[in-house]
């Protein structure tokens, strides 16, 4: 059974459609990436499997449907979302961050284990835990953030242009880092992203959105080396 | 929000020459000589006369509220205090300046308008929460700011000034009551046809552009910062006529009479009559004075009919009605006869 | 010189009160943008539920707490009830809703327990002390409960789960979603504990001012003023702020008789608190809207 399974979704914002009836599944273990332009609907995907906006349409995670269920109880279901923006909790400091993303978690022992594991992963939070996160740099709040969905113990971790205003040099260390994440932890993931180069040499399937829908999607390493279906739907 | 005011009338009311557009006029001239017809052949009592002007009174006062609140979106807790300023504008003239009442009314209405336009000056920086804030405060301060030690030669301080109604003029065989009744009536039809006139023109349009998108309606070159500031005034105008008018039918004005509740009951009448409608501010106004006069009684019956361990007040009634109504009617009593007719016709 | 010693001792007692009540305005505008108009009619109701108990003969030191748990319940429910479906209502049908609520507890209290001042006995030792000579008893008494209350809340937030999850839901209710928390109980629990904040209030200041509906129409008001000066985004501020404007307002009017009885000429006194707390709200309002230790918002166009 496909660990995420998404069937003609369909979301809006007041008057606009976004999504047009979206389908897709992910299976567990890997790293699905949902490409496209900006305002294909990749965010509103994202949001929706998360119950943020209101949407029609079936999710399913390990076969349950959870569509139209509030966020707070989705996200404890095993979905950890790295928003859009990070999401920091800018006045509380690093520590105070990691430790309301445990609040859910029953058992201690297995939330320190997660805590060390993230220390392991990025040892600068670390050193900063004492810092109040807004002070961090970008990519330090894309660490604290990715670690946050990573408290949670999640199965699933859905990113949201985790690359966005970093530099080319930290994305590749945090995108080296996801690559771990997935194979150490196994956490798989979805990952959205407008820097369709890297995604497709991080992730293993890719999907294609175009205006709210699903336009192609196959192996990444197979899109990849296809020029001209990057040419006409990734633009470059 | 949308405005409720009355539609403009049909085509009938345009040619000219008709003498239907003069029909509100007619009818207007009418009632109270029906009234006061009445009172003479003792079907109308003395006592009824004065509840019909204080209804009249709070309408005038609630409209002020409404034209401030509902149309120019500036939210105030706090038009007790123009009430007051108008009451002792009026009292103040009357006992200490000799002046006959009427002329006291453009007095109080410079004084509050002035009054009103001084505080929408640093109410323009307030807004929605925190502009409710500042006349709620400005509300629970009135009391002590009327007994303030250095006004007290003027005010008389904690015992109030006490004034005497006049005698209807020209020897008119009216009682006082039946007298104030008509002059309260004349002038609410003046302050209401005004306020009409005020909001079907462009300033009425800017007002209610600034109400609901004040960014949109500066960029389009409204001066907000003026329109917001002399509609303060005006409303306190409104409202402060209100008092002089209550202050001369009580012959009685005193600090105490102007407390927080004042500013509650006005801001009540206005919820229940309609936010943002001319005809809201009348049935507003008769909403205030018939609760205040008879929700004690009514209370008094509920409560030994149904033996309740505690004593319904009239407050109850107003708290309650304000939240009901912010749920099931937000646009008070006047918007929901509009939206029931709407879906009648239909449309 | 005693004198001013004394007015700053009593300042601090009212400005303990000031506190409460700014605390419980913050915390509740903290995490939902609302003005909780009604907080010192219900901190008045607390008070008269406070009173029953002592008429049923329950010590007071058991009563408060019980009082305190039964406002925390209170709370809640209007939060639930009343004000969940309000989230995404203009400004204007929210301000009524809290002056709807501010009318019926006041209403409540006064048909329960009709309008009839009612003394209300201090629950602190009137013994004299060391000191006694600068401050009274019950006005020690109310500086220290307030203390340990606010103590006892600071440690709640800062070092308990519940107490973070609170404030990470205030500050970015999304993310809190996102980390699993419920943020719509969040809000309720936060009113519950803004309502038991206002109940200690409530019932320290009663036996001060005598038990009566009005009790605490301008008290309120000085929460306000305190709220605002200290920043009306900062529970740390509002605290600050509460016991600045007691001391203030008390030092004002004693210049002012200082001030009398030099030159004889009067400007303020003791009558004029509530228009120098006025004076206050305004300034603060349109001169430092985010007070002393506030944060300033920028309106989204």
């Amino acid at each position: 059974m496909p660990l995420l399974e998404v069937e003609g979704l369909k979301a809006h914002y007041g008057e606009t459609q976004a999504l047009h009836g979206v389908s897709f599944a992910l299976e567990a273990g890997g790293i699905t990436t949902l490409l496209g332009a900006n305002g294909a609907g990749k965010t509103t995907t994202l949001r929706a499997i998360c119950g943020m906006v209101p949407t029609t349409g079936a999710v399913r995670l390990d076969g349950k449907p959870i569509a139209g269920r509030p966020t707070e109880e989705i996200v404890r279901l095993g979905v950890g979302h790295v928003p859009e923006g990070r999401g920091t909790f800018t006045t509380l400091t690093v520590e105070e961050n990691l430790r309301v993303a445990a609040y859910t978690r029953r058992e201690r022992a297995a939330a320190q284990r997660d805590l060390d594991m993230v220390f392991e992963y990025f040892p600068i939070l670390k050193a900063r835990l004492d810092q109040q996160a807004g002070t961090l740099s970008g990519g330090e709040q894309q660490m604290l953030a990715i670690s946050r969905a990573l408290m949670l113990g999640p199965r699933l971790m859905l990113l949201d242009e985790p690359s966005f205003g970093l530099a080319p040099l930290i994305v590749q260390e945090i995108f080296r880092i996801m690559r771990r994440i997935n194979a150490e932890a196994k956490v798989s993931m979805l990952l959205v992203e407008q820097n369709a180069a890297l995604a497709l040499d991080l992730a293993d399937h890719a999907y294609v959105l175009e205006t709210g829908r699903i336009v192609m999607s196959g192996k990444a390493a197979e899109i990849k080396s296809d020029a001209g279906v990057r040419k006409s739907y990734l633009g470059y | 929000m949308t405005s409720t005011v009355l539609a403009s009338g049909t085509a009938a009311d345009r040619s000219p020459g008709s003498l239907w557009r003069y029909r509100w006029w007619f009818l207007l001239t009418l009632l109270p000589l029906l009234l006061i017809a009445g009172g003479k052949a003792g079907l109308v009592s003395n006592f009824q006369f004065l509840q019909l002007s204080l209804m009249i009174v709070y309408s005038i006062a609630v409209l002020g509220l409404i034209l401030l609140t509902g149309f120019n979106g500036q939210i105030s807790l706090g038009h007790g205090a123009f009430f007051a300023v108008g009451a002792y504008t009026a009292a103040v003239l009357i006992d200490q300046a000799g002046w006959p009442f009427w002329a006291t009314l453009p007095a109080a209405a410079l004084a509050c308008f002035i009054a009103g336009y001084l505080f929408g000056l640093p109410a323009l920086r307030l807004e929605g929460h925190y502009l409710a804030l500042a006349t709620f405060a400005l509300a629970v301060a009135v009391p002590q700011i009327l007994k303030y030690r250095h006004i007290e030669p003027v005010t008389k301080g904690v015992m109030g000034i006490n004034i005497f109604k006049s005698d209807p003029p020209f020897g008119l065989p009216l009682s006082t009551d039946q007298w104030m009744f008509l002059v309260v009536f004349a002038v609410a039809v003046l302050m209401f046809w005004l306020a009409r006139n005020l909001l079907d023109s462009r300033t009425g349009r800017a007002l209610i552009a600034i109400r609901d998108h004040p960014m949109a309606a500066s960029t389009m070159g409204v001066n907000v910062a003026r329109y917001k500031t002399v509609m303060f005034g005006i409303s306190a105008l409104y409202t402060g006529i209100a008092g002089a008018l209550h202050g001369i039918i009580f012959e009685f004005v005193s600090p105490d009479s102007f407390r927080f509740e004042l500013s509650i009951a006005i801001l009540v009448g206005a919820v229940v009559g309609g936010i943002a409608s001319l005809p809201g501010a009348v049935i507003g106004g008769v909403f205030v004075q018939v609760i205040e006069k008879y929700a004690d009684a009514l209370t008094k019956k509920i409560s030994a009919a149904v033996h309740l361990p505690l004593e319904l007040e009239p407050w109850l009634i107003y708290g309650v009605a304000l939240i009901v109504l912010m749920y099931a009617m937000p646009m008070g009593i006047a918007g929901g006869v509009v939206a029931l007719w709407r879906r009648l016709k239909g449309s | 010189m005693e004198q001013l010693i004394q007015q700053v001792g009593s300042g601090l007692a009212n400005g303990a009160i000031y506190a409460s009540l700014a605390l419980a305005l913050v915390m509740i505008f903290v995490s939902t943008n609302h003005i909780n108009f009604a907080q010192g009619e219900m901190a008045m109701f607390s008070a008269y539920l406070a009173w029953q108990f002592l008429q049923w003969g329950v010590n007071f030191w058991i009563a408060l707490p019980l009082v305190m748990v039964l406002s925390f319940a209170i709370g809640v429910a209007i939060e639930r009830t009343v004000l969940r479906p309000l989230h995404s209502a203009p400004v204007l049908s929210v301000v009524v809703v809290f002056i709807g609520l501010l009318t019926i507890f006041h209403a409540l209290a006064g048909g329960i327990w009709t309008h009839t001042i009612k003394a209300f006995p201090s629950p602190f030792p009137q013994v004299a002390f060391p000191g006694s000579g600068y401050i009274g008893p019950h006005q020690l008494g109310m500086i220290a409960v307030t203390v340990v209350v606010l103590l006892a809340l600071f440690a709640f937030f800062r070092f308990t789960p519940l107490g973070l999850a609170m404030r990470a839901a205030a500050e970015n209710p999304a993310s809190a979603r996102l980390a699993g928390i419920s943020v719509d109980w969040m809000l309720a629990l936060g009113w519950g504990l803004a309502a038991a904040v206002g109940a200690v209030a409530g019932a320290m200041v009663a036996p001060a001012v005598y038990l009566e509906p009005n009790m605490m129409a301008s008290i309120l008001l000085y929460g306000f003023a305190g709220a605002l000066v200290g920043g009306i985004s900062s529970p740390g501020g509002a605290v600050a702020g509460g016991f600045i404007v007691g001391v203030l307002e008390n030092l004002i009017a004693y210049l002012g008789n200082v001030v009398e009885r030099a030159t004889g000429v009067y400007i303020v006194g003791n009558g004029e608190k509530l228009t120098v707390a006025l004076i206050i709200v305004i300034a603060v309002l349109t001169l430092k809207p985010s007070g002393l230790f506030g944060r300033v918002t920028v309106q989204r166009v």
